[in-house]
């Protein structure tokens, strides 16, 4: 089933600004979806739609199959939703803003804070529940906010930038609780900028472009017909001009070259071309992220 | 999956639980300021100058004015506990976390008046309770009383919604007290009778909607009103359905939340 299904979805706002000119995606039932795109290119436009933030020019957004339009009670009732900015009540305390959302479902108080207390502890923030929102540091807010959403139980969760600002420890371990919920059923579709966190979580993505679709498809199909993959080679020695010409290197800094693969070339192929140069390679690494080589190259054509 | 109705409820009983909170935390900021207000009243304009008034509305002028300040303090409390409530939720943007639920607009809307209501009826018994050293208490019609305080608070909460919804800075959400409401208020009959206006000015003072809700609220503490009591019940029920349908119209298109 489709967990989310846009068609044809366009927003102008006053001033004449098009953040979205018609833009379709599908998200399947217990998709890891990355939603990728430069600041500007409509992503928190398109979110904002499906939670009900912003209102469409034109376009439909379904959700489980329930338009956004014709149900809007019944569609948002599904979703949970993980904002760009925090936008909690920094005077009410942590536990309270999580049993308050609940409330926001439908949800008993008793029901509502059952779910809070255990996504607070799973979260790391129990120490925290009484504590004024405000007081908390960057990486918390950003998990009472996750807590916020999932307190509900949502079957599509949306997070826009969930990891902006957030060290790379507290990264990896929301990592790990974003995979374990989609493990669980959960379809997720996420907006970020760390494009490792692309690779490593999602299983379909799109790429939007100044409000337009410019590339989707599965992570693996999309990587694997991908050209551009570029490798940071350390040589034996310093290639000369005509050794670097040979293994056809972008750019060469003392005895590290960074040296584009050739379409379908294998790493065997690559270092026997090395080789053929009168080189040897001590060591190789991808040059840019595998994802990030992809966005990088879609949005520049 | 949960029925819609016990969704509202909930969501419901969320909000008003979180606005009760929220009115009794704050308490200086709203209950103690109408407290030292009428106050003041109660002792410049009821035992100051009162005492050379004497009688108006066959009742002594300190009892007169009872009425039409407890119903000052409802009027400017309910407005404008919705009023800052919405607004500093669209400011701070927690407004966003009831907007991405399923809480229908009615249940937004309900929510936000009852906290005005509740806060208006709040303020008005401890105003009344302030004016009792001054006054001997007095009830005629207990069940005008609680009609027109009601309709009252509701009527200022509605129109505290309506401010909020256009209001896009601070500002913006005193203006409407400042040059309409306080006006109104004053000349809607708190400290003199309508009656004693000169046929003109009488006739203006009509299309003062405050004035039916002093002379209905005056009426179930004295048993007397200048204008029929069910006209100013009508009146007032009126200006609430018509508040209470654009408010609705409003949130249904979003104005002054989504883009």
């Amino acid at each position: 089933m489709e967990a989310l299904k846009i068609e044809g979805l366009r927003k102008t706002y006053e001033g004449g600004v098009e953040a979205l000119k018609g833009v379709d995606l599908t998200v399947a039932e217990g998709d890891f979806f990355a939603l990728l795109g430069a600041n500007g290119a409509g992503k928190t436009t398109l979110i904002n739609i499906v939670v009900g933030l912003v209102t469409p020019s034109g376009g439909t957004a379904s959700v489980f199959g329930i338009d956004r339009a014709k149900d809007p009670d019944g569609a948002k009732a599904l979703v949970g939703v993980v904002p760009q900015e925090f936008n909690f009540n920094i005077f009410e305390t942590v536990r309270e803003i999580v049993i308050t959302q609940g409330g926001y479902y439908g949800m008993t108080r008793a029901a509502a804070a059952e779910s809070a207390d255990g996504l607070l502890k799973e979260l790391g923030l129990w120490d925290k529940r009484d504590a004024p929102s405000r007081a908390l540091s960057g990486g918390m807010k950003r998990r009472l906010m996750i807590a916020r959403a999932l307190v509900h139980s949502p079957k599509l969760l949306i997070l826009d930038e969930p990891t902006a600002g957030v060290d790379v420890e507290l990264r990896r371990g929301m990592w790990d609780f974003l995979r374990k919920l989609n493990g669980g059923g959960m379809t997720m579709l996420l907006t970020t900028h760390y494009l490792e966190e692309v690779e490593q979580l999602c299983n379909a993505m799109t790429i939007i472009q100044r409000g337009e679709v410019v590339k989707s498809g599965s992570v693996h199909g999309l990587l694997a017909e991908a050209d551009g993959r570029r490798y940071r080679l350390t040589l034996s020695a310093a290639p000369t001009a005509e050794q670097a010409a040979a293994i056809g290197a972008d750019e060469v800094k003392g005895a590290v070259a960074v040296v584009p693969a050739l379409r379908d070339e294998t790493l065997d192929a690559l270092f026997a071309r090395v080789r053929a140069a009168g080189l040897h390679v001590l060591d190789a690494a991808h040059a840019q992220n595998r994802v990030e080589e992809l966005y990088l190259s879609t949005l520049s054509k | 999956m949960t029925p819609r109705i016990t969704i509202a409820w909930n969501a419901y009983r969320t909000m008003i639980r979180k606005e009760a909170v929220r009115i009794f935390r704050i308490w200086p900021q709203t209950l103690l300021p109408p407290l030292i207000t009428q106050s003041l009243y109660f002792l410049i304009f009821g035992g100051f100058i009162g005492s050379r008034v004497g009688e108006m509305g066959g009742v002594p002028y300190m009892a007169f004015i009872v009425p039409g300040l407890v119903m000052m303090a409802v009027i400017q409390n309910s407005f404008s506990n919705v009023v800052s409530a919405f607004f500093t939720a669209k400011f701070m943007r927690n407004i966003e976390e009831i907007m991405v639920s399923p809480t229908p607009n009615w249940v937004v809307l309900a929510c936000y008046a009852t906290g005005g209501v509740f806060r208006g009826v709040v303020t008005s018994g401890l105003v009344y309770a302030v004016s009792a050293p001054f006054v001997p208490p007095t009830v005629a019609h207990p069940w005008a009383i609680a009609v027109f305080l009601l309709l009252t608070s509701l009527l200022f909460s509605m129109a505290g919604f309506l401010n909020a919804v256009f209001a896009k800075k601070f500002d913006d959400i005193g203006l409407f007290s400042t040059f309409v409401l306080v006006p109104l208020t004053y000349l809607g009959g708190v400290f003199y009778s309508v009656q004693q206006l000169p046929p003109f000015w009488r006739t203006v003072s009509g299309f003062n909607p405050i004035l039916y809700m002093v002379d209905g609220f005056r009426y179930g503490f004295f048993g007397d009103a200048g204008i029929p009591v069910w006209r100013s019940a009508l009146v007032i029920a009126l200006v609430v359905a018509a508040l209470t349908a654009l408010n609705l119209h409003l949130l249904k298109k979003g104005t002054g939340m989504r883009a």
